[in-house]
């Protein structure tokens, strides 16, 4: 992909018109939320590193076996790894590519960038964060001063160098970035997705306006009454939401701010496992954690209790002073 | 050397590199040893320092044995002032918020310049790295620390690819691609201190850390060093250095 594709304004003005935004309830199951995500499309995913990863709908996808989708993120840690490595993406737009930086290089990546010819798009962080950014304002671009003299930039044609209008300054055009569909878990929401976020909100805000569809995954539904109690906490407005599914450690074993923190076992072990051997360590790996188990219960049931427990504990001690 | 040293290569990293912050400062600072180093420098003698992180936290404090694996978990914002979005304190940077950049690197050229995105050819890679995150950015629009370790093949001529760019091919092409503010402060080693030639913008050393040679610092490093006349020699850690280090990474997740 050398150009990047921006869509017209009409065309997203027409894809807002018609689009669903009535004030309706939008629970459903994680199979239901999934086949909004069709082949090929372009997938934002809120949060960022090991935190707030929408795990649960990457999941699930997954197990549908989508292919060839387009996915964007801040930050992709394991996530950017199983979507490579199952196969469901082959082109990851992002601003790091790696487990964690307690573990070097992944291995996975190295596999399918060096030897698959898979896409790992770099862009700086703020060049991710100013697409999405742009494609919440409606706007076709946002003018930025990072990147400018890197060898980023030069492997990036979709962004543009000008000279200001104004100052005649060198400047940097990125293109806004509108993904088809996008992923995000938050701690809590209600059943017509409006969603309050605790903590870190990373580019969450941004993606899920610019965004065609959303999919929410949330800790907790809770009820709009107790949504009003707080309005200040939310920070993604029911009419952007399309599905809401209710999925608790939604992100394990990633980190979901307050209420749990990383499952270090588990990711020790994943990545021991994948950085051995990314192909079969991988298909052994998906096998077991994400195709075998019935239900995401299931999923965690395999991660272990004790592991959420102690991830549960140190993830609450934030609130401890 | 004269005497026994009390410290490792991973522990004077961080030492050094807080001893260049002053008090009152805006830090941004990158995972593992820039955290170490901003939090070390905010417990012995810069009380006043804020320290961003590019997961969207302003004033961190982190907590000592509880240090974040990265600059996006929750543990970053313990008794912090503020979280932001992401791409908000990163445009603190580009508003000018912003004193000091502190991160570590791969490799790292005469320039300044850093790679953190391939070894070899990028068109067909020898080794695909991670990428920049936030360094580009940071790199881009402040003045930099960079702490790393020293090696040949980390110190070499030119970059195979800038990720985050020092001062890209001297003299004043970092201001002509477009980039007026910020550059290259300082680059940490377990060997030397360094700072970047007014005019030329080359790298040079400014201290020798203790019981280095000036030839062991050019023995391990990829391209002709210039060295003051008067080149100083760093004091060494102090015990109160050390003992606050050891309190603040006791997990020993970074200076192990």
């Amino acid at each position: 992909m050398l150009e990047a594709q921006v869509e017209p304004y009409d065309r997203l003005r027409e894809k807002m018109a018609a689009r669903d935004r009535s004030l309706r309830e939008k629970v459903m199951s994680l199979e239901e939320a999934g086949s909004f995500v069709q082949d090929g499309m372009k997938v934002g995913i809120g949060g960022s590193t090991m935190s707030r990863t929408p795990m649960a709908m990457i999941w699930q996808l997954i197990r549908q076996r989508r292919k060839n989708l387009s996915c964007s993120r801040a930050i992709v840690s394991t996530d950017g790894d199983l979507l490579f490595g199952s196969g469901a993406s082959d082109h990851i737009i992002a601003s790091w590519f790696a487990q964690g930086i307690l573990w070097g290089l992944s291995k996975v990546l190295r596999h399918h960038v060096e030897n698959e010819g898979k896409n790992y798009e770099e862009w700086s962080h703020m060049g991710v964060g100013m697409r999405f950014r742009a494609g919440g304002m409606g706007v076709p671009f946002l003018p930025m001063r990072a990147m400018l003299g890197s060898d980023v930039l030069g492997q990036r044609p979709e962004a543009k160098e000008i000279d200001c209008p104004f100052t005649g300054e060198r400047i940097l055009l990125v293109p806004a970035l509108n993904p088809d569909v996008a992923l995000i878990h938050v701690q809590r929401c209600d059943a017509y997705g409006n969603a309050q976020i605790d903590g870190l909100q990373f580019m969450d805000i941004d993606l899920a306006l610019a965004a065609d569809r959303v999919i929410l995954t949330t800790e907790r539904i809770v009820s709009n009454d107790q949504i009003r109690r707080a309005p200040d906490q939310t920070k993604i407005p029911f009419f952007c939401v399309d599905a809401v599914v209710e999925v608790p450690y939604g992100s394990a074993p990633h980190e979901c701010y307050g209420l749990y923190e990383p499952m270090m076992k588990h990711m020790e072990a994943y990545v021991k496992q994948v950085n051995a051997a990314p192909v079969e360590g991988m298909r052994a790996y998906l096998d077991k954690y994400f195709h075998e188990p019935k239900s995401w219960n299931d999923y965690l049931a395999l991660i272990g209790m004790e592991e959420l427990l102690e991830a549960s504990q140190r993830g609450r001690s934030i609130y401890n002073d | 050397m004269t005497e026994a040293r009390n410290y490792t290569a991973a522990e004077i990293l961080p030492i050094l590199s807080a001893r260049q912050l002053r008090d009152g400062m805006v830090v941004f600072a990158g995972v593992g040893t820039p955290l170490l180093a901003a939090t070390l420098a905010q417990r012995l003698n810069c009380p006043r320092l804020t320290i961003l992180f590019e997961g969207g936290v302003v004033g961190a404090f982190v907590e000592p044995g509880k240090l974040p694996p990265s600059t996006n978990d929750q543990r970053c914002t313990r008794r912090a002032n503020m979280v932001l979005g992401s791409s908000d304190v990163l445009l603190l940077l580009q508003r000018g918020y912003v004193d000091m950049g502190f991160m570590g690197g791969a490799q790292i050229d005469q320039f300044g310049n850093l790679n953190s995105s391939f070894i070899g050819d990028p068109a067909a890679p020898k080794t695909r790295l991670p990428g920049t995150g936030g360094g580009n950015d940071i790199s881009s629009l402040t003045n930099m620390i960079v702490a790393m370790k020293h090696e040949k093949r980390r110190f070499v001529e030119h970059v195979d690819f800038i990720t985050s760019p020092g001062f890209i091919r001297g003299g004043t092409s970092r201001r002509d691609s477009g980039l007026p503010a910020g550059g290259m402060f300082r680059v940490i080693t377990e060997l030397a201190i360094f700072g970047f030639d007014e005019t030329t913008r080359r790298m040079k050393v400014l201290a020798l850390n203790p019981g280095v040679s000036r030839e062991e610092v050019q023995d391990n490093t990829g391209f002709t060093l210039d060295f003051d006349d008067e080149t100083a020699i760093t004091e060494p850690p102090t015990e109160t250095e050390l003992q606050v280090l050891r309190e603040l990474d006791s997990e020993r997740l970074f200076i192990a």
